[in-house]
This record gives structure tokens, C-alpha cells and sequence, in this order.
């Protein structure tokens, strides 16, 4: 596929956009539909149709394999840091009330927190499997 | 109107799980797959669940396909089913039966929207009614997962990352073993 103009060029174009609606849905899901799930199955999405489009090799120039690694673990360590910060400031474990100067205000900040969390490690996974099952497509 | 589209949606999606069973190249089972999800997709729209549905459109549709697409190009032949002699009455008797159990079952779930059945009397009442002044969020789905239930997001997380690691140690070896061999043609 890797020759084919017209989904090199599409695929330039609609990348972005797809990026673009990955980080809207990750940073609005507490006002509309969505959030670090959603948002991370996107972005892997986007990642995913640049390497079907220019070959496994281009994406991984794009994201090299250890950064997806740290990613992935990186996520879930940001979901748990939020969970013991809130130990450490006098709350229960995710208790995020604690976090702000009001109740609501920590809610909220700990709200987007671990849906950035979420979404790093949902999308460094998805890539990830894609890129270990993809590497084992032998060369045409 | 929410008649007619569901009426479509679910007719669509019976012709696809025929579709499904009536196929016998792989690669086209992988896309009828996909276009299930997306018409599941589809019906948790017209349920107002739209978190739902943009979790089928983008798991389901996107990237389990695209798996199985992978999966099914690292394979080098057997992408056809082939169909054996054997007998199939005893299959059909388990769907049969399976089918009937799953149909009696439902008689137990409550009617959509039904105000008195158990969920919507315990805590969701809680949760529409104190939810954005107790979170600042306004999207309810996002304040129950992220903060009432954080500790089962959490879980969640832990899984996705679990089956990433899985996928890794069995498949991630740095050798790039073939699944099979080329023996003939090139």
C-alpha cells in the first residue's frame, strides 16, 4: 500500500485532524461525550492509519517502541501518583477532594488528571499490540 | 423516528451476523466484524449513550480490525474457511439452547428507563442528583468513572496495561519469529 498516492496523501491529511479530535475528546470529556479511553483509542487510531499507509517502519521513526513502553506504564503510575498525592495530603486513596483549595476545585483537577493517565496508557498499548503483531507480517 | 432508525439498525445487523455465518473468506469476516460494531455503534447513539458508542466506533470498528486484519496478513495462506462434512446437529442444539436461556434470562432485566428497578433507586439517584455539585463535572458519565468509581478505572487501567505486558512476552520477542514458514513460491 505503501505506493499508492491517493492514501499517502489522505492519510497526510486526516492524521492530524484525527490527533486534533484525540486531544478534544481527552480535554472536553468532562463537558461532552468522551474522555482518556475514547481519547486514547483515537490517537492510537491516527498512529495506526500512518503505519497501515507508509509501513511499520516510518511509524516507528514516528514513536519509537520504548516510548510506547514508558508510556504505558507512565499512565497508570499518573493514576496511581494522584491516588497516593491525595494519601499525602490528608485524604482517602483517590480522594480527590483534597487536591484543590475547595473540594470541587480538587475534583475537578483530579478528574482530568487520571483521564490524561488513562488516555497515555490506552493508547501507548493499542499501539503497542499493533506494532508486536505487525512486525511479524513478513515483507511481500 | 427512533423507531424507523432502530428498526434499520437492527435489520442491518441481523443481515451482517448472517452475512458473518454465510462468508467463508476471512478477511471479509474481519470487515463484516467491523461494520457490526459500527451498527452497534449506531444503537448506543440512539440509546443516548454516546460514551458507549464512541468507545464500540473506535475499539470495534477501528482497532480490533485492524488486529485481525494484521493478524490474518501474518498468516500466509489459510485465509479461507473450509467447510468439513461433519455433523452439525449437536452445535445447533447448544446455540438452540443457549439462545433459549439467554431469552429467559431477560425476562428478569428491568424495562429500559424503569424508575423503579434496583440501579436506579440506589446510587445512580445519588449520582444524577448531587453529581456536577459534588464534582464540578458536567458530563455525569465522566464524574461516575473517574471519581465515584475511580478505584474500578483504576482497575481498568491496570488491565489494559496487564494485557499490553501479555502481548509483549509472548509475541514481543526482539527474533521476529514467523508464524510459519514460506515453503513454496518464493
Amino acid at each position: 500500500m505503501a505506493n499508492d498516492l491517493i492514501l499517502r496523501v489522505i492519510t497526510k491529511w486526516l492524521s492530524p485532524i484525527i490527533i486534533l479530535f484525540a486531544l478534544y475528546v481527552q480535554f472536553h470529556g468532562d463537558y461532552s461525550p468522551g474522555g482518556g479511553f475514547q481519547a486514547g483509542v483515537i490517537f492510537s487510531s491516527a498512529i495506526l492509519l500512518y503505519s497501515l499507509t507508509y509501513g511499520l517502519d516510518a511509524a516507528l521513526q514516528l514513536i519509537p517502541e520504548y516510548i510506547l513502553r514508558i508510556g504505558a506504564s507512565l499512565g497508570v503510575l499518573i493514576y496511581g501518583g494522584v491516588g497516593v498525592a491525595s494519601m499525602i495530603l490528608g485524604g482517602n486513596f483517590l480522594n480527590y477532594s483534597v487536591l484543590g483549595s475547595t473540594p470541587v476545585a480538587g475534583q475537578h483537577l483530579g478528574i482530568i488528571i487520571i483521564e490524561l493517565g488513562v488516555g497515555i496508557t490506552v493508547a501507548s498499548v493499542m499501539v503497542l499490540l499493533f506494532f508486536t503483531f505487525a512486525r511479524r507480517v513478513a515483507p511481500e | 423516528m427512533s423507531l424507523v432508525v432502530n428498526l434499520v439498525l437492527l435489520v442491518f445487523l441481523l443481515v451482517m451476523a448472517l452475512a458473518v455465518l454465510k462468508t467463508r473468506h476471512l478477511f471479509a469476516m474481519a470487515m463484516l466484524f467491523g461494520l457490526y460494531s459500527l451498527l452497534v455503534a449506531g444503537l448506543f447513539v440512539v440509546l443516548d449513550a454516546p460514551d458507549v458508542a464512541f468507545t464500540e466506533a473506535a475499539v470495534g470498528t477501528g482497532i480490533s480490525t485492524v488486529l485481525m486484519l494484521v493478524t490474518l496478513a501474518s498468516i500466509k495462506d489459510g485465509h479461507e474457511l473450509i467447510s468439513t462434512q461433519k455433523s452439525r446437529t449437536a452445535p445447533l442444539i447448544i446455540c438452540v439452547l443457549m439462545g433459549g436461556l439467554l431469552i429467559y434470562g431477560t425476562h428478569d432485566i428491568a424495562e429500559l428507563g424503569e424508575v423503579e428497578s434496583a440501579p436506579h433507586t440506589q446510587v445512580a439517584a445519588r449520582y444524577i442528583g448531587k453529581g456536577k455539585e459534588e464534582t464540578g463535572v458536567p458530563n455525569l458519565v465522566t464524574a461516575v468513572l473517574a471519581s465515584y468509581r475511580g478505584f474500578d478505572t483504576l482497575g481498568e487501567v491496570t488491565v489494559v496495561l496487564t494485557a499490553g505486558i501479555g502481548v509483549l512476552m509472548l509475541l514481543g520477542s526482539r527474533k521476529k519469529i514467523r508464524i510459519r514458514k514460506v515453503s513454496n513460491g518464493k
